[in-house]
């Protein structure tokens, strides 16, 4: 009772405030704004490294250029410091900024739509808190059409559905939190869920595994073959929790979702989360039957195999415990994109640090010592060895991944 | 003139082993600590990465990770009657450099000292009476027991996640162990790792004989481990590039494998590397110490004041600083006074080599602490009252590499070069077999280490003067070891043997070992030591010397590494415990 009268009082003086800072000294809210902040990662993309909190400047490789994330402290002058309550919950529900700017999806309302008003003015509550920066940030750097905005309003129009998370009364209240976090703020679908030609989520396979900025996000639904059905619950959240578990570690843009996100959200959502990705199986992906041991490719994969790479990840593919990931039923060994598999033999690849997950090993680059058809073999030796199952991975890949990725240093 | 910066609690000379241990403690303790490191930042990931690793030409002929002579380097000479020249190559023993330090290249042997050993000089006397030590023998005991240290052996192999067989766990002698071991309190935390032919052949043979053989203890890992800090460790590959090189598989303990990824976290902790620290400053009264003035890669000179210096830098480095810094009083090897430089030692190795023409040995599944020992012949473990000597060592076959460069046994009387060199060299490569011993080497009044007169470094201070030669007691003990282990070779029915007992005069030229120990000793008695039982300086109470081998009085027969890391643990201990309660002097 003297809950409810308590925050009927303060909303009431938050509406009878010009400014939403006006209401900035609730303390539960602020810190609940944080921990959204936290759920929502929003310091993954607006926090630059080595950069003052949440004044933007990451920069964003889409497919029709570059957006730089903008500055989101309350400067007035190049911040969000002027923006109405109403102008925040729109951006995030909207995709539309200050004055009805429209946002790229880059920024993923077509995700955070799924929020809470109350949520969301949790977020922008603890945002007022954050030391104002002025930091300019020219956010569009798209090239001519895309730099339009206004093209967005067709695109929304063609791809985005507002619309607040509806609960699934079938379902448990863990798995509907698990839910709401994954659509919502935690924005898994971003990365993880395959996009149309227009780069909008294909929604009859959300979470399946993506490509982008030069990675392939697997699919993280409870498939055995391409997805994280092998995995128990607790694997899952030993993984989100910590960035290792039994089967792989955390690299690649992972490692600042885990950095940012995922290590610091309550034990109860993690296990949310993982409640609900290992019950979405949409099936239809068939594991085809693996090449044979005596093609030439997979061959010459297994004596490059021996070399290189069975010191670490051992001759049966099981890797080591939080420290080499098994290669042997992996997800991204098998997917059909090998995006981040080549990736990771030519240039290497860092895990994440966790203050729980210290170690952080490396996976060493191999471009300098392994022609782009050696590649080839060995991820073709990979993914049809010890169960696993996936097409080859062809020299001509490599070789233009090997092209992309030097541009792009 | 030096720029000042601000103050810390704990200035860190020296980012290795000792360094990032107490780096790790202190920080937690919640103190402000910055390590000041000469050499560059080293990092698994970013340095020995396991597809270029394993490179004998640039780590192990080229000598990547160690101190290079124009950096640093010493006057050496066999005695004070002859004049010292600089080291224009490390080749006898090979100081490390950078973050890590010599806890990067070394082998992973992981010994702990025998509990006699911490008494050395009252156990021999009582023994033997005083008249078996040579006059000029400058023994003494340590100012700690073994019983003391058990605890801090323990955590340092825990830290490591050494693998080997106990062999007296709590006072019971166990089976497959090393049976002369002092009591452990716990079994290694990880189990022994697999061994090659060529010692398992040594080990049956030694059996035969009467002996004990048993796996050495190794912190290359047999198994996947997480140590007490939360970092993970990998499964040795036995690959057998481990010493003069970094570990790229996770599985040879170091500060980076075993301590820097969990210190790096600490928001109170700073590495600052490149930088040279030029001396530890001291107050007005010389009582205290201000904190260390240091050069960084530009020439530029900074002054960090701290509440407590720790001195964690190499053995033979710990001594020069304290010279150059004017803390403790020099020794003088005419008068016996003064302590700083005084009780220098190292080690007295010895092999047999053998060739076993119907074996294939395959030497190049090896690791750096691979190998069945024996330890009947170590310390005091056997009786020296007909010997004429005293001291010993373990040995056995320990196969530490089969690389291509080095490796090239080769048959008596093959010539030095060309074909039928060749042709000797690819004939016995898989059937040749290094067994060795790892003897003590006891301290002596005229081995010592003092300021060169002539030589100065690249920063104009006076390079450091080691005076060191090998004494009869030491080559008689390294004969007896070597006959001893002959006659085991003899039992393993070798096509060829040789055996190397260790000669004079000590010759720095030809690599040995890098166990330099002593100088800036541990002891009860001021006259005779330069830190008290806690690390500690009796002259300077917020200097600390945690655990380097130059602390030791002499050495032992065996590898100095644990002890290192022991009364690393020790010190830290004294400090939390101890000194931060009450500052000033702990004895």
């Amino acid at each position: 009772m003297y809950r409810s009268l308590a925050l009927t009082v303060l909303s009431f003086a938050f509406i009878t405030c010009a400014h939403a800072q006006g209401a900035t000294q609730d303390f539960s809210r602020i810190e609940r704004g944080r921990y959204l902040t936290t759920l929502s990662d929003c310091a993954g993309c607006h926090t630059a490294p080595g950069g003052k909190p949440f004044a933007g400047g990451v920069a964003l490789q889409t497919p029709f250029g570059t957006l730089i994330a903008p500055n989101i402290t309350p400067d007035t002058e190049t911040g969000i410091g002027n923006w109405s309550d109403d102008e925040f919950v729109s951006a995030l529900q909207e995709g539309r900024g200050r004055n009805g700017t429209r946002l790229y999806p880059a920024m993923p309302y077509t995700a955070y739509t799924k929020m809470t008003r109350d949520d969301i003015l949790a977020i922008r509550a603890y945002l007022t808190t954050v030391t104002p920066v002025n930091h300019k940030v020219n956010a569009n750097q798209l090239p001519f059409p895309f730099n339009i905005r206004l093209a967005m309003m067709v695109w929304n129009w063609l791809n985005f559905t507002p619309g607040r998370f509806v609960p699934d009364p079938h379902q448990s209240d863990e798995w509907n939190r698990g839910a709401y976090l994954v659509q919502g703020p935690g924005h898994c679908g971003t990365c993880h869920t395959p996009k149309t030609i227009l780069n909008a989520d294909k929604n009859d396979a959300p979470l399946a595994g993506a490509t982008l900025q030069g990675w392939f996000a697997p699919n993280i639904t409870a498939n055995r073959y391409q997805g994280v059905g092998r995995w128990s619950k607790d694997d899952l959240i030993q993984y989100l929790k910590t960035g290792a578990n039994n089967a792989t570690l955390a690299s690649g843009p992972m490692v600042e979702a885990v950095t940012h996100s995922t290590s610091r959200m309550k034990d109860a959502d993690v296990a949310a989360i993982a409640t609900y990705l290992l019950g979405i199986d949409q099936g239809g992906i068939n594991k085809p039957a693996p090449l044979a041991a005596d093609n030439p490719s997979m061959k010459a994969g297994a004596a490059i195999y021996k070399d290189a790479c069975a010191p670490c990840h051992q001759d049966n593919g099981r890797g080591s415990a939080e420290l080499f990931p098994r290669l042997a039923g992996s997800a991204i060994v098998q997917s059909d994109d090998p995006t981040t598999l080549g990736r990771i033999v030519l240039e290497g690849s860092r895990a994440v640090a966790t203050s729980s997950a210290p170690t952080a090993p490396a996976m060493p680059a191999f471009d300098w010592r392994l022609d782009s058809d050696q590649v080839a073999a060995v991820l073709t030796y990979i993914r049809n060895s010890w169960g696993n199952a996936a097409p080859a991975v062809t020299g001509a890949a490599i070789a233009k991944q090997r092209t992309t990725l030097a541009h792009s240093r | 003139m030096a720029r000042k910066l601000p103050s810390k609690n704990v200035v860190v000379i020296g980012l290795g082993w000792t360094g990032s241990i107490l780096s790790y403690h202190l920080a937690k303790a919640g103190l402000d600590v910055v390590a000041i490191e000469r050499g560059p930042w080293r990092d698994t990931a970013t340095d020995f990465p396991p597809a270029y690793a394993q490179d004998e030409l640039r780590y192990a002929i080229r000598l990547d990770l160690f101190l290079r002579p124009a950096q640093e380097t010493l006057t050496f000479r066999n005695r004070a009657d002859q004049t010292a020249l600089p080291i224009r190559n490390f080749a006898g023993f090979l100081p490390g450099n950078g973050v890590g330090g010599a806890g990067i290249h070394w082998n992973g042997q992981t010994w702990r000292f025998l509990s006699t050993d911490f008494r050395l000089r009252s156990h021999l006397t009582e023994r033997y009476g005083a008249s078996m030590l040579p006059g000029d023998m400058t023994i003494q005991d340590w100012p700690v027991s073994y019983d003391e240290l058990e605890p801090y052996y323990d955590r340092f192999e825990k830290l490591c996640g050494t693998s080997g067989k106990a062999g007296n766990l709590k006072g019971v002698k166990q089976d497959g162990g090393n049976p002369f071991e002092g009591w452990r309190s716990s079994e290694y935390p990880t189990p022994p790792l697999k061994q090659g032919l060529g010692a398992t052949l040594f080990a049956e043979a030694a059996r035969k004989l009467g002996h004990s053989p048993f796996p050495q203890p190794a912190s290359n890992l047999s198994e996947a481990y997480t140590n007490p800090l939360g970092i993970r460790m990998g499964q040795c590959s036995y690959c057998g590039f481990c010493e003069r090189f970094g570990c790229g598989n996770y599985s040879k303990a170091s500060p980076q494998t075993c301590v820097l990824p969990a210190l790096m976290r600490l928001p109170n902790f700073t590495a600052q590397t490149e930088s040279e620290v030029l001396r530890i400053n001291l107050d007005s009264t010389g009582k205290r110490a201000t904190g260390v003035t240091y050069v960084d890669t530009s020439g530029e000179e900074w002054e960090q004041p701290a509440d407590i210096v720790l001195l964690c830098a190499f053995a033979l480095f710990n001594v020069q600083l304290m010279l150059i810094s004017g803390i403790g009083k020099p020794y003088d090897p005419d008068s016996g006074q003064g302590v700083l430089g005084r009780n220098y030692a190292y080690q007295t190795t010895s092999s047999v080599s053998v060739i076993l023409k119907d074996k294939v040995l395959n030497p190049f599944i090896a690791t750096g602490a691979h190998g069945m020992m024996i330890d009947d012949y170590n310390g005091d473990n056997f009786d020296h009252s007909n010997l004429g000597f005293v001291g010993g060592g373990y040995m056995g076959a320990g196969q530490t590499n089969g690389r291509p460069i080095q490796t090239r046994p080769v048959p008596k009387g093959t010539p030095k070069w060309g074909a039928a060199w060749k042709k000797a060299t690819a004939e016995t490569y898989q059937h040749a077999y290094s067994l060795s011993t790892h003897g003590s080497s006891y301290s002596y009044r005229d081995c010592w280490l003092d300021l060169d007169p002539t030589y100065k470094d690249r920063l104009g201070r006076p390079l450091m003067r080691m005076t060191f030669d090998f004494h009869d007691n030491e080559l008689k003990m390294s004969a007896y070891l070597t006959e001893r282990l002959a006659e085991i070779a003899k039992a393993m029915n070798p096509t060829e043997m040789q055996a190397h007992p260790r000669k004079g005069p000590y010759d720095s030229t030809i690599y040995q070992t890098t166990h330099n120990t002593g100088g800036t000793v541990m002891g009860d008695d001021p006259q005779t030591s330069v830190l008290n039982r806690y690390c500690q300086s009796w002259d300077v109470h917020n200097l600390f010397i945690p655990g380097g081998a130059s602390v030791f009085p002499q050495n032992h027969g065996y590898n100095p590494t644990n002890t290192v890391g022991a009364l690393a643990f020790w010190t830290a201990d004294a400090i939390t415990q101890l000194y931060l309660k009450n500052p000033g002097p702990l004895v």
